[in-house]
C-alpha cells in the first residue's frame, strides 16, 4: 500500500493527461459527415454480408427519426453530425497475424499506453484486443482461447467468420431503435470486440480490450458483443484513452451482454478519455449504451466503472434480470474535475422472480464538474421476491462543483424488498490537517481520502487492474485541494 | 526543545493568545490549565500548525529551528505529535493502513527506508498492549464508529507508533471513565525515556494524578498567569479557578 501511494504522490505531482499524445500514420478516411454512402462506405470497406449492411441501414433510417435526448443533466452545445469523419483506419494492409507485421508506429503507440502487445512480454493472463480508431490492430492470446472453444476476436472479424453467433445476437439486447446514440452506433460502427464462451468453459485469463481514438474530427463506434453460453464464466476489462485536442470528440459505442443459465459476466471498464483542459476546451463526448441480460436462471452479470475521462459522460450500464434467481450488480467510481460533467447510473430490470441486484455508486465531484448519479431500479408485475439494494455516495471537493442523486424506483410486485442508501460528503479541513500533523501531505492525504471512499467499488477490480486505477483517481484530482 | 516567546495568535481577528512565554526541555513534563476559553486548545492548535489560526506575533523554535515558518507535516516529522481533542473519522481508510503510512512518511523524513509489512506488524504489536487497544479496532475505518475512549486510546497508539519527541496532548482526558483515563496515562507514562518531552492541556486536576507533571502553567486570558508545580495544580482544584482569576485582577488594578 505504501508503495503504491508512493506512486500515486509523484504521478500526482508529474502529471497532467499523460496519454494526451498523438501518433502519425497514414489513414483511411471516409469522407466527413454523415449519409447512406457513409453507411455503404464503411459497410463495404468492412467487406461485409448483406444483412449486416442492410442492418446499418435500417439503424440509419430509423436514427434520422429520433431526436438527441435532452434529459440528462448536462448541457453542450449542438453536435454537428456532418462535421464528423465516421470512418478512420490506421492504413495496414491486412489484420495483422502475428506482432511483427504490425506497423512499427502503431506498436510504439501501444508502447506508450503501457500496453504490450507481445504476449510473452504481457502481464500473465490477460489477453487483449486493442482497437485504434475505426479498426481492431491485433487480438493476443487468440490460438490459445481457441483450443477451449472460446472465440475472442474484433467485431469485423467475427462478421466474416461467425455470422450465426452474430446475427442471433447483435441488437437483442440493445436494439438500434433503443435511443438515438445506439441508432447511431448501429448505422456507423466501425469495430469493437465479440467473446464467445462455449457451455461449461470458465475462461482462463481475462480478456481485456484497448480502445484509442488518435485521428482528428473522427467520432469512435464500436460494438462490444458478449456472449457466455450456460454455466460459463468470462472477466472482461476494457480501457479507453485518446489525445489532447481542444475540439471535441464524440465517441458512442454499444456494449451487449448475454448471460445463459447460471453463465457469469464480469464486465469492467477503466475509461480515461481524454477529459478535456483546465478551461473545459476540448475532450471526449462519451455516449455509451451498455446493457446485459441474465437470460437464464441463475446467470449473473456484474458491472464495474472506473469512469475518470471524458468531458461528458452519459452511459447506464444496466442488468435486464429476466432467467429466475438472476443477479445483475453495478460498482461505480465516477470522477469529475475541472469542468467535467457526468451523468451516470445503471438500470436494473427484474423480470424474473428471485432476482437481486446491488448497486453501489460512488461519486467524486471537484472543480466546477458536475457529477450526476441517476438509476432505475424496476420490479415487474411477476418478478416476486425481488431484491435490490442501492448506496450512491457523494464527495465533494471544493464548494464550486455538484453531486445530484436521480434514484427511480418502479414496483408492481408487493414481495419486492428495495433499499437505497445515499450520502454526501466533504473532503474536511479536519480530515486533511489530522492526516498533516501524522506526517502526511495533503495530495497523498485526498489520495488516500478518496481510495477509502472508493474502496468498495476498486475491490471489485481484476487485481492486475486495481493498482491502475488507484492511481488513475489521485492523477485525476491532481491540484484540485488546497 | 520548545521554544515559545511572546507568542500572539487569534481566529478571524479575534484575540485570543496574548504573550505565551514558555520553554520546553527534553524529558520534560509541562501541564497546562485554565477555564474554559483561556486559549489552552488554540496554544495547542497553533503549535501543530492548524490553518486557520493567525499568529501575529511573537516566535516559536523546536530545536532551534522557526516552527511557525514550517509546514503542520514537517512539523510532524520533525518530531512533534498532538493527540486531538477530537480525532476525525476517514470512512474507508483502516487505522492499520493510516498508521503505515503516517509512519513511513516521518520515516523518509528522516532520511530511514519505509518499515516492510512484518516489522510494521511486529511494532505494531508491541504498541498495542501499551494502549490496550484490539487488532480489530484497528482493521476497521479511521475512528468510524469508535466510542470516546476508543478514539482517544487510539490517538495515544498513533502517538506509540510515532515515537515523537514532543507530544502535545490537548484534553485527551475528556470524555474519559476513570478505566479508560487510567489506561491512557499509562501509555502515555510508559512511553516517558527522559528523552521526550510533553504538554498536557487539561481542565481537570486528576489526569495530572497519574501523568505527574513536572510544571504547572495556568493560563488565563491568553496568557500564562502563573507557573509553579504540581502543588499548584491541586491548589486548582481546591479553590477554582476564581481564584486565579481574582489574583490576575488585583494585579491588574495595583
Amino acid at each position: 500500500m505504501y508503495e503504491e501511494n508512493e506512486n500515486i504522490l509523484d504521478q500526482v505531482t508529474s502529471s497532467e493527461y499523460k496519454y494526451g499524445f498523438v501518433s502519425h500514420f497514414e489513414t483511411d478516411d471516409a469522407p466527413k459527415g454523415l449519409s447512406e454512402d457513409t453507411v455503404r462506405f464503411i459497410s463495404a470497406r468492412k467487406n461485409e454480408p448483406a444483412w449486416m449492411l442492410e442492418y446499418r441501414l435500417k439503424a440509419y433510417r430509423h436514427w434520422l427519426t429520433m431526436q438527441e435526448p435532452t434529459w440528462p443533466n448536462v448541457s453542450y452545445p449542438a453536435i454537428n453530425y456532418q462535421d464528423i469523419i465516421y470512418y478512420s483506419a490506421p492504413k495496414q494492409k491486412i489484420k495483422a497475424n502475428s506482432l511483427d507485421e504490425i506497423d512499427p508506429e502503431l506498436r510504439r503507440t501501444f508502447e506508450k499506453l503501457g500496453i504490450s502487445l507481445q504476449e510473452q512480454k504481457r502481464l500473465s493472463g490477460v489477453a487483449v484486443d486493442a482497437v485504434i480508431d475505426s479498426i481492431s490492430v491485433t487480438t493476443t492470446f487468440k490460438d490459445e482461447l481457441g483450443k477451449q472453444g472460446i472465440i475472442f476476436c474484433s467485431m469485423s472479424e467475427a462478421i466474416q467468420e461467425h455470422p450465426e453467433l452474430v446475427r442471433k445476437h447483435l441488437g437483442s439486447v440493445v436494439p438500434p431503435t433503443d435511443n438515438f446514440f445506439s441508432a447511431l452506433n448501429a448505422a456507423v460502427f466501425s469495430d469493437g470486440s465479440f467473446c464467445y464462451i462455449p457451455e461449461g468453459v470458465r475462461c482462463p485469463m481475462e480478456l481485456s480490450t484497448y480502445f484509442r481514438i488518435n485521428a482528428a474530427n473522427t467520432g469512435q463506434f464500436e460494438r462490444t458483443l458478449i456472449v457466455a453460453e450456460p454455466g460459463s464464466y468470462v472477466s472482461y476489462l476494457e480501457g479507453c484513452t485518446a489525445p489532447m485536442r481542444d475540439e471535441n470528440q464524440l465517441h458512442a459505442a454499444v456494449v451487449e451482454l448475454i448471460a445463459l443459465e447460471r453463465a457469469e459476466i464480469k464486465y469492467s471498464t477503466v475509461q480515461n478519455w481524454y477529459p478535456g483542459d483546465k478551461e473545459g476546451r476540448g475532450g471526449i463526448y462519451n455516449f455509451v449504451t451498455k446493457r446485459g441480460i441474465c437470460a437464464g436462471d441463475y446467470a449473473k452479470i456484474s458491472w464495474t466503472q472506473v469512469e475518470t475521462g471524458s468531458s461528458i459522460t452519459w452511459k447506464y450500464p444496466s442488468v435486464i434480470l429476466k432467467g429466475d434467481y438472476s443477479n445483475g450488480e453495478f460498482y461505480s467510481v465516477a470522477v469529475t474535475n475541472n469542468f467535467q460533467q457526468a451523468d451516470t447510473g445503471t438500470k436494473m430490470i427484474h423480470l424474473g422472480k428471485n432476482t437481486r441486484s446491488r448497486i453501489v455508486s460512488k461519486g467524486i465531484s471537484a472543480g466546477r464538474s458536475n457529477n450526476s448519479y441517476r438509476g432505475l431500479v424496476q420490479v415487474a408485475r411477476h418478478a416476486s421476491k425481488a431484491r435490490n439494494f442501492s448506496q450512491c455516495d457523494s464527495l465533494l471537493l471544493g464548494d464550486k462543483c455538484g453531486a445530484h442523486t436521480f434514484p427511480y424506483i418502479e414496483v408492481k410486485n408487493n414481495t419486492a424488498i428495495v433499499e437505497h442508501e445515499a450520502t454526501t460528503s466533504k473532503i474536511g479541513e479536519d480530515q486533511i490537517f489530522y492526516c498533516n500533523q501524522r506526517g502526511i501531505d495533503t495530495e497523498t492525504a485526498v489520495a488516500l481520502i478518496i481510495n477509502g471512499f472508493a474502496k468498495e467499488v476498486m475491490n471489485q477490480l481484476p487485481m492486475e487492474f486495481a493498482v491502475e486505477a488507484q492511481k488513475l483517481l489521485a492523477i485525476s484530482l491532481e491540484g484540485s485541494v488546497g | 526543545m520548545l521554544k515559545i516567546k511572546n507568542l500572539h495568535a487569534g481566529i478571524e481577528g479575534k484575540k485570543i493568545l496574548n504573550g505565551i512565554n514558555l520553554e520546553i526541555k527534553a524529558g520534560e513534563v509541562h501541564a497546562i490549565m485554565g477555564p474554559n476559553g483561556s486559549g489552552k486548545s488554540t496554544l495547542a492548535s497553533v503549535l501543530a500548525g492548524r490553518e486557520n489560526f493567525e499568529v501575529t506575533g511573537g516566535s516559536v523554535e523546536l530545536f532551534d529551528k522557526d516552527l511557525l515558518a514550517t509546514s503542520p507535516e514537517d512539523r510532524a516529522r520533525a518530531g512533534m505529535f498532538l493527540a486531538f481533542q477530537y480525532p476525525v473519522e476517514i470512512p474507508g481508510v483502516s487505522t492499520t493502513n493510516f498508521i503505515k503510512t503516517a509512519v513511513n512518511e516521518c520515516r523518509k523524513y528522516r532520511g530511514q527506508e519505509p518499515l516492510d509489512a512484518v516489522a510494521f506488524l511486529k511494532m505494531m504489536k508491541e504498541k498495542m498492549k501499551l494502549v490496550h487497544i484490539d487488532q480489530s479496532l484497528l482493521s476497521r475505518s479511521l475512528n468510524e464508529g469508535f466510542s470516546g475512549g476508543e478514539k482517544k486510546r487510539n490517538e495515544i497508539f498513533q502517538m506509540a507508533m510515532l515515537e515523537p519527541k514532543l507530544a502535545i496532548l490537548d484534553e485527551t482526558d475528556s470524555g474519559l471513565d476513570i478505566d479508560a483515563l487510567r489506561i491512557v496515562a499509562n501509555g502515555v507514562n510508559s512511553y516517558r525515556n527522559g528523552e521526550n518531552a510533553f504538554l498536557v492541556v487539561t481542565h481537570y486536576q486528576r489526569l495530572l494524578d497519574y501523568i505527574v507533571p513536572d510544571f504547572v502553567h495556568v493560563l488565563y486570558n491568553g496568557r500564562i498567569v502563573k507557573s509553579g508545580t504540581k502543588d499548584l495544580a491541586l491548589e486548582l482544584e481546591e479553590k477554582g479557578y476564581d481564584f486565579i482569576k481574582n489574583e490576575v485582577e488585583l494585579t491588574l488594578n495595583v
